[in-house]
């Protein structure tokens, strides 16, 4: 069977609280990297309570809502970035978080191999109908990845995010499980 | 125009009021069996509940809304005789940003098509932008639910997003709508 764990520059490793903890009180003094991601105020926690939040995370084991992973480079182990799927098994739809906190990584295909083992790890581990994500629209960086990944853009919830008081748009986006196969086999021709 | 006269909570026929501990739970016991109500309302899977779990679900409620302050939940009752008639509320709020997810039901099937819905929504709508000062609320909804689309687009909400085939039920796919409305919106609609 294939090594789902692995992709060709990244491979996937559990969540890792103490690491995670660690990089995370540097990702979160880039507020840039915060914003282009999350919709909540920036805001700065200790290594501490990041630490002890992740390992209670990790505590509930993969609870059929939560799965999510430490991403490191196959090239020297590097701990570059993190997703997560959410998922509702009832209807069969997996929301992805994810991001590379290390910035000399972005723009180099890193994110691109993330995403192609996020969707796998979706579709055929989990199984889920669809996965879906939502960007902001002044992050066209994230969103010509994501379409580069097979995600449609599905509508726009006008102005929802207020930030250096200017007024801007979230997009939403999905991929069907037939949509992404489709893919595939066409990688594959 | 600045309005205070006009009361927050008191519509013709229904008013917002706060939970009733004591006599809500059984009510809302009885929405619980019936699977439509439960599935128009909720994409979780069904579930009857016994008074008993209702009013746990109550008192979890309440100590959620105060913990972490993104709620807002109001039971709409008739002003007549405070009958329980269904429940509306504000959640998933985001200060920061100024927008929030609202979500109305009526539960019995006897009180529908007489207004309440309508009624607990202008109510609602008018808590939101006027006195929560959000700047823009969303629903979503399940296509199938028709009655509740067209409540949303009566009070000028726009359709924004279409899920593709997010949910499943009776053995087939069926997108989730969300829908907006923006305060300016809401205001210019409100003076005419």
């Amino acid at each position: 069977m294939k090594n789902i764990f692995r992709g060709e520059l990244v491979r996937i490793t559990a969540e890792e609280p103490e690491a995670r903890a660690k990089v995370e009180v540097r990702w979160q003094g880039d507020s840039e990297l915060h914003r282009l991601a999350g919709a909540e105020p920036a805001m700065m926690e200790s290594e501490k309570k990041l630490k002890e939040w992740f390992e209670k995370q990790n505590e509930n084991g993969f609870k059929p809502q939560r799965y999510p992973f430490s991403v490191r480079t196959l090239e020297d182990d590097k701990h570059i970035g993190f997703f997560g799927l959410w998922v509702d098994l009832i209807h069969g739809e997996a929301w992805v978080g994810i991001g590379i906190g290390e910035r000399e990584y972005w723009g180099k295909g890193y994110g691109t191999d993330m995403m192609k083992l996020c969707l796998q790890y979706a579709f055929t581990e989990l199984n889920v109908h669809r996965v879906s994500l939502g960007v902001h629209e002044y992050n066209p960086r994230a969103l010509r990845s994501y379409e580069k990944a097979g995600f449609q853009l599905e509508g726009r919830t006008r102005r929802d995010i207020l930030r250096e008081g200017v007024r801007t748009d979230s997009l939403w986006m999905g991929i069907l499980r037939d949509e992404w196969l489709q893919m595939q086999t066409g990688d594959q021709q | 125009m600045f309005n205070i006269q006009t009361q927050l909570f008191d519509g013709q026929d229904v008013r917002l009021g706060p939970i009733d501990h004591e006599k809500d739970p059984e009510v809302e016991s009885k929405w619980t069996h019936d699977s439509d109500f439960m599935r128009m309302y909720d994409t979780d899977p069904a579930r009857p509940m016994s008074a008993a779990m209702v009013k746990k679900q109550y008192e979890k409620l309440e100590k959620q809304i105060e913990e972490n302050k993104e709620m807002y939940y109001f039971t709409i009752r008739a002003r007549s005789d405070d009958r329980l008639l269904g429940k509306a509320m504000i959640e998933r709020i985001e200060w920061s940003n100024g927008n929030g997810l609202i979500r109305i039901g009526i539960g019995s099937p006897e009180d529908h098509r007489k207004g309440y819905g309508s009624q607990g929504m202008q109510m609602l709508l008018r808590f939101a932008f006027a006195e929560l000062n959000l700047f823009r609320v969303s629903a979503e909804v399940p296509e199938y639910n028709e009655p509740a689309v067209a409540l949303l687009k009566k009070f000028g909400f726009v359709e924004e997003v279409r899920r593709r085939q997010a949910l499943e039920r009776d053995g087939r796919r069926w997108d989730l709508l969300v829908f907006g409305l923006l305060k300016d919106d809401w205001q210019n609609q409100a003076e005419g």
